[in-house]
């Protein structure tokens, strides 16, 4: 066999690990701890995509990983370079994304001697990975290049981190790079799952006849998207999605109702109250779809949950019957043993349902974020990659953004990280470069991470942002309107920049939409446009985000349009 | 499991990788939790590439179960897994410090027979006294002691094993 003999230092093993592994990309940021990593770089076919900050290139990770399903590499130093993708790994972590994160360490003599830039990476970050690694011994690099990929990668994927100091990097590796073992006996990936259970399933399935799909990211990264249609088709059940399960079913397919949850359609959430039986496919009955009292969720409905993480089956609801294993495995065999449903009066009143309690705005009084989301939709036709920020224009993207394919809805659902939608989409950007991508960020999302634009510049990537400026933290405002007598705090953004010279700084071009009659013909100019663009959309100020249910409520509390009366506080958490 | 305050005392064997790191990962799950841990040992086992850890903690069954799941689901951790009587051998060790007058030696001396203790240090005005068995047999122990001067008490913490052939 093979033997790559090396004569090189622990940063050039790294590197060709990941050449091995198929790695393209590095988005990264250096500093002195990681200088031997960044000197291997230089000899590598590995691109290395100097972001602007540490957090940008987390995102881009995770965008990349989202948009591809192939994990995402960052590079960084020591001590802050290294906090600085904390709120990166947080963000995969929630979202079950896969990313590596290699850290520059201080040498392994000074470890906890606060040396200059020193930080605890590992205690740190310990709560927001899958697993990490503290690297003491140059020859432990390949192996644990390779457990990373593999951890990162399969059963629930998660964020990865690799701490590496110094002396290890600059010092030798001698071990063999090609026949590489990993030592991995504590870590299982549930498969196909138990075919007792997946027959008890089939059978309380055979009981219903209104059936509800719960489809969730996991069902996204199965890859389970064809499997899933089939089955609801055959089944004859309606689909909802979670917010980070969009896609998972083409939202344009009429079984599908779209997403649930606090601010998802009527529709879906209505099937939610009515059915007889619930099916969470890779979802984990988050609490933005279920109430804080979870005995009060759909209380006559069996409840089936699949997922390839055992510590989610019993976490929020104790299901009826459960299946740990991979969605995609899953169906595939349950497909074989359910027969259709007599569920036609069901899928009736769902069809009626969409038509009675559509997503809908107010197209007078002043350009609506709404419309310009739905004009966008009308004109990608849904086959974009849409990736959001956080607040109420990612709900009403969410509504109005419909996904036809998996990947290509990225959000930061979990964690809810402002700043995620523009370096999410470079990354997704960097992973699908022949697909439309579309940032779309709220003005103060936007702000967070905007001096990414120079790495859009940079590497002439075409992506297209849409920015929805209402001078507001809009989401918190209309917290505050409807459960806070309007005492507004903490989120007026009034001193924004002019976006639109703030994109020309950077070199980019960029459009102004000030009216509804201007949406269509600048956002197709500006999707026409042959290279990077900002669209800045100066929406009104103060809109609020239904259909609606407060925080912690159950589905019968749900609002379709502005109370007129004032609200009790929610029970839940925000 | 004994009844205490209003949580539950639960015993949770784990056998995972012996590594740097590996203790902080596992109770970082119940730290995040609110979980107090009573009692923790941890120890080579047979194969030095592993570690064990015996934890007692109390709680909420439902949190622990969360808990027991989300400790299962650490890469190194091989597994996780509450125990019961009388499924397993539990044993403890506790070394008490008394400070005894010589009126009151015999009595203490007494109650070292009575529950199988040693006394491993003999000093004029003091004792050391050794005893191991069960959780329930070392407090009743302690408790009759109480009476005298008690300085010290340190407890290893509880560690168990599985009766018969069946691995931990």
């Amino acid at each position: 066999m093979e033997k790559e003999q090396n004569q090189m230092n622990g940063a050039q093993a790294l590197i060709r690990c990941l050449e091995k592994k198929g790695v393209e990309y590095i988005w990264g940021y250096s500093g002195g701890a990681a200088i031997p990593i960044f000197d291997a770089l230089v000899d590598s076919k590995i691109k290395l995509i100097l972001v602007r900050h540490e957090q940008g290139a987390a995102h881009m990770a995770d965008g990349y990983a989202r948009a591809t399903g192939n994990p995402g590499v960052v590079l960084v130093t020591s001590g802050p370079g290294a906090t600085n993708t904390v709120t990166g790994l947080l963000t995969a972590y929630m979202d079950s994304a896969p990313i590596i994160v290699l850290t520059g360490q201080v040498p392994t003599f000074g470890l906890g001697k606060d040396l200059f830039q020193e930080a605890d990476v590992f205690g740190i970050t310990a709560p927001a990975v899958k697993h990490s690694y503290l690297v003491k011994n140059g020859n432990d690099i390949p192996r644990i290049v390779e457990e990373a990929y593999h951890i990162c990668s399969t059963g629930r994927p998660g964020p990865v981190l690799i701490d590496l100091p110094k002396d290890v990097t600059s010092g030798p590796c001698t071990a063999d790079l090609v026949n590489v073992k990993m030592d991995l006996p504590g870590y299982r990936i549930p498969g196909a799952g138990d075919p007792e259970k997946i027959k008890e399933m089939a059978k309380a399935l055979s009981q219903s006849k209104r059936p509800l799909i719960l489809s969730g990211n996991g069902v996204v990264i199965a890859g389970a998207q064809e499997i899933l249609t089939a089955f609801a088709r055959k089944l004859g059940s309606p689909v909802v999605t979670t917010l980070l399960g969009k896609g998972g079913m083409d939202e344009m397919d009429e079984l599908s109702l779209g997403f649930l949850g606090m601010h998802g359609t009527a529709y879906a959430n209505k099937a939610v109250s009515g059915c007889d039986l619930i099916m969470s496919i890779g979802s984990r009955w988050d609490d933005r779809i279920t109430p804080a009292q979870i005995e009060r969720f759909c209380p006559e409905a069996t409840k089936l949950h699949i997922d390839i993480d055992p510590a989610e089956i019993n976490k929020v609801l104790v299901p009826d019957v459960s299946v740990v294993g991979d969605a995609k495995l899953v169906l595939e065999s349950l497909i074989d043993q359910i027969q259709p449903l007599e569920s036609e009066d069901w899928l009736a009143e769902m069809a009626s349902n969409k038509k009675k309690f559509p997503l809908g705005y107010k197209i007078h009084g002043g350009l609506k974020a709404q419309q310009v989301l739905d004009e966008l939709n009308n004109l990608t036709e849904g086959k974009a990659v849409v990736s959001v920020d956080v607040g109420q224009h990612q709900m009403w993207a969410a509504q109005f953004c419909k996904s036809s394919s998996a990947r290509s809805w990225i959000c930061s659902g979990g964690a809810g990280t402002m700043g995620f939608g523009l370096p999410a989409a470079i990354g997704a950007q960097f992973g699908r470069p022949d697909d439309l991508v579309i940032a779309i960020a709220g003005d103060g999302g936007f702000q967070m991470t905007f001096f990414e634009l120079s790495t859009i510049m940079l590497h002439k990537l075409p992506v297209k942002i849409l920015v929805i400026d209402n001078k507001y933290l809009g989401m918190v405002r209309q917290w505050q309107e409807l459960f806070y007598e309007n005492r507004q705090s903490g989120v007026d953004l009034e001193g924004n920049p002019d976006f639109v010279k703030l994109a020309d700084a950077y070199g980019m071009q960029a459009f102004r939409i000030r009216r509804p009659a201007d949406i269509k013909k600048v956002l197709s100019k500006a999707l026409e446009f042959d290279g990077p663009c900002l669209i800045h959309a100066e929406v009104v100020k103060e809109d609020n985000v239904f259909p609606m249910i407060p925080a912690g409520g159950t589905v019968d509390e749900m609002i379709l349009k502005a109370p007129t009366k004032a609200m009790a506080k929610p029970i839940g958490s925000t | 499991m004994n009844q205490k305050d209003n949580g539950i005392t639960h015993t949770i064997s784990l056998l995972v990788m012996n590594k740097p790191g590996m203790l902080y990962r596992i109770t970082m799950v119940f730290a995040r939790r609110g979980y107090n841990i009573e009692s923790l040992v941890v120890s080579p086992a047979l194969d030095g590439h592993y570690s064990r850890i015996t934890i007692t903690a109390e709680g909420d069954p439902k949190v622990l179960e969360q808990i027991i799941k989300q400790c299962d689901k650490l890469v190194d951790v091989l597994h996780a897994e509450e125990y019961q009587d009388p499924s397993t051998i539990e044993k403890e060790l506790a070394l008490i410090k008394v400070k005894v007058g010589t009126g009151e030696r015999s009595e203490v001396l007494q109650i070292v027979e009575h529950f199988k203790a040693q006394t491993v240090d003999f000093k004029d005005e003091s004792l050391v006294i050794q005893v191991t068995g069960n959780t329930e047999k070392l407090d009743a122990c302690v408790d009759m002691l109480r009476k005298f001067n008690l300085q010290e008490i340190v407890r290893t913490g509880k560690v168990l094993m599985r009766r018969g052939l069946q691995a931990t």
